[in-house]
């Protein structure tokens, strides 16, 4: 009987709201729009001509296809005094590799100890570590200033990635714990009555099923650290050292850089994440789930 | 396999309970030094840091030289007098407010539209969330040009008939502010697209069809059966999406700094000048504990509610 019903509602459905159906794909396709339309500013203008940009041609397409401004956004420019970027996309590389490596480690020895090895007050703990990732930095930022100072670590690229690992252990330690939180209790009872310890059962069982943990944790930590702005402004003053997300900041804050100048910046600073994003979408969909604690 | 396991292990039955207790014990000893370094650093550099932010909010150091002269909550009245901070608070308040509902209605709106059954769903799914992969300067840069009065968005308002929308966006001082919030709705939504999505996939077929046999509309039937049911969506959504409004930071430095009268200034924004550039270090550490106060009355209800419910699991 039910399955009558069902039938007869999809029929229903099927004839009766085709006029509706439109009105979905009008509505989806008009936000589609709105979602592209920066992409669609940033290579339009990008690939026009100094003289070719102005602002009451701003959506008109460029007259012929031009990558000096790339090339003098990437490079620099001598004459117009344009700082090139080159430098610190390979400084933000330099920066997001190890420290996306190192926190990928620590969280998923931190996700394993949590959740298949509780020790009284774990359950405390974890809690307490999630509210670092949630906090507004500019509460340690001040302290941090002065403690990267006496290290010397200020200004330097492997200051910054002890920043991002000791800041990063939250997320990647969440999202771990709830990965690890779906590999059966069962399995590493086995393994332990055929007597591995802790670190056995991490080899043994744990590692080789880590792989889509390792994924999501390491999408995740390469997007938040190539993008991110407020410890690298703070933490490096030095335009050599600066990350690439400062070096677009300056590039788009100076007057006397032309608008295809910047988007072009903008678009190569950007590009990496995108890469990463069209490639690997379902793990970055995973992990922006999980980054909401419920996994 | 388990089996043989099994059965290896029985004729020392007898003393496992102890063996098996002090392997327990020092195998609890390394899990404790595993996670040692991870508890000791979010020890020092989130709380211990927040305690000393605290510390310099009460004493006198608003000059290059550190001073540390105890003056009690001085910092904190005198901010309270700051014109730029009552605005900030207001704009933290406005950008928060509408900010979240955007992003909720159209999230929610966007992941309905989705779950129909839609042909490339997959390819509006990624257009709809692809600009969460990007940096917010990124985005402030893109939308500092798409905001501006003479260009942008209003050249294409004029072009299609509705000028009477066209506007000064972050320019305007009135409603500056929101400027910001229409790039960081462009940026966020997705996020909660993806979240409604999830959960809307996650309601069985018996739910929905259960309602429909009761003769509920589409409509009654998505109000009073599958909304509540998201609801811990929506939760999830407003916490996450708060903490990061009420932080925001990159957005507004790329896209407008303070803004005329401190039109699209925040708190995050303010506190970064006072101390960095105005070294006055004391004002800026305060500047940092009603943030961080702001946020905790987001977020510590949540995580204590989080871990109380996982207990119950």
């Amino acid at each position: 009987m039910s399955a009558r019903v069902v039938a007869s509602g999809r029929r229903w459905r099927a004839v009766s709201v085709r006029p509706g159906r439109i009105a979905i794909y009008v509505t989806l396709v008009i936000f589609a729009l709105f979602y592209l339309m920066p992409v669609y500013v940033l290579l339009v203008t990008g690939l026009k001509s100094f003289t070719e940009v102005t602002l009451d041609r701003m959506w008109a397409l460029p007259e012929g296809f031009s990558l000096d401004s790339f090339r003098d956004a990437w490079l620099g420019n001598a004459q117009t005094a344009i700082p090139g970027i080159a430098r610190n996309f390979w400084n933000t590389i330099l920066l997001t590799v190890p420290a996306t490596i190192i926190s990928a480690i620590l969280g998923s020895v931190n996700g394993y100890v949590l959740s298949k090895w509780k020790f009284r007050g774990a359950d405390v703990l974890f809690p307490v570590i999630l509210f670092g990732m949630f906090i507004p930095y500019q509460a340690v930022l001040i302290p941090l200033v002065q403690t990267m100072q006496v290290l010397g670590l200020y200004g330097s690229i492997p200051g910054l990635v002890f920043v991002h690992v000791v800041y990063g252990i939250p997320i990647t330690t969440l999202i771990f714990r709830n990965y690890y939180a779906t590999v059966p209790g069962e399995l590493v009872e086995a393994a332990r009555i055929d007597g591995a310890g802790i670190l056995g059962v991490y080899r043994q069982i744990i590692l080789p099923l880590s792989w889509p943990g390792f994924v999501v944790v390491v999408i995740w930590q390469f997007t938040s650290i190539w993008n991110e702005f407020l410890f690298a402004i703070v933490l490096t003053s030095n335009p050599q050292v600066q990350p690439i997300m400062v070096a677009l900041n300056n590039l788009a804050g100076s007057y006397s850089v032309q608008w295809n100048i910047q988007m072009a910046g903008a678009l190569m600073a950007a590009l990496p994440t995108l890469l990463v994003y069209i490639l690997l979408g379902r793990f970055f969909l995973r992990g922006l789930l999980a980054g909401s604690l419920k996994g | 396999m388990r089996q043989e396991a099994d059965s290896a292990v029985l004729p020392v039955a007898a003393t496992r309970p102890r063996a098996s207790r002090r392997l327990l014990t020092s195998d609890q000893a390394i899990a404790i030094a595993l996670v040692a370094p991870s508890i000791v650093a979010i020890a020092v550099f989130v709380y211990g840091f927040i305690g000393r932010t605290a510390y310099i909010s009460l004493v006198r150091w608003n000059d290059i030289a550190p001073d540390y002269t105890f003056v009690g909550l001085t910092n904190y009245i005198r901010l309270m007098d700051v014109e730029r901070f009552q605005i900030d608070l207001k704009n933290t308040l406005v950008f928060t407010v509408t900010f979240i509902i955007l992003c909720l209605a159209v999230g929610l709106l966007l992941a309905m539209l989705l779950d129909q059954r839609i042909r490339f769903e997959a390819v509006f799914r990624t257009i709809f969330i692809f600009p969460l992969a990007i940096s917010f300067i990124v985005t402030g840069v893109a939308w500092r040009w798409l905001e501006t009065p003479s260009s942008g968005i209003n050249l294409l308002f004029d072009a299609v008939g509705l000028d009477f929308l066209m506007n000064g966006w972050f320019t305007d001082p009135n409603i500056g502010i929101l400027g910001v919030v229409l790039a960081a709705f462009w940026q966020m939504s997705g996020y909660v697209m993806a979240l409604y999505l999830a959960g809307l996939r996650g309601i069985s077929e018996d739910v929905r069809e259960a309602a429909r046999v009761d003769g509920a509309t589409e409509w009654q039937s998505f109000w009073h059966v599958i909304f509540p049911l998201l609801h811990p969506i929506t939760l999830t959504a407003v916490i996450i999406l708060g903490h990061i409004s009420l932080k925001i930071f990159d957005l507004t430095v790329s896209m407008t700094g303070p803004g005329p009268g401190f039109a699209t200034d925040v708190p995050s924004l303010f506190m970064y000048q006072t101390t960095f550039f105005g070294s006055r270090f004391s004002q800026g550490a305060a500047i940092a504990m009603v943030l961080l106060l702001l946020v905790s009355i987001l977020i510590v209800p949540y995580l204590i509610y989080n871990a109380r419910n996982e207990v119950q699991r």
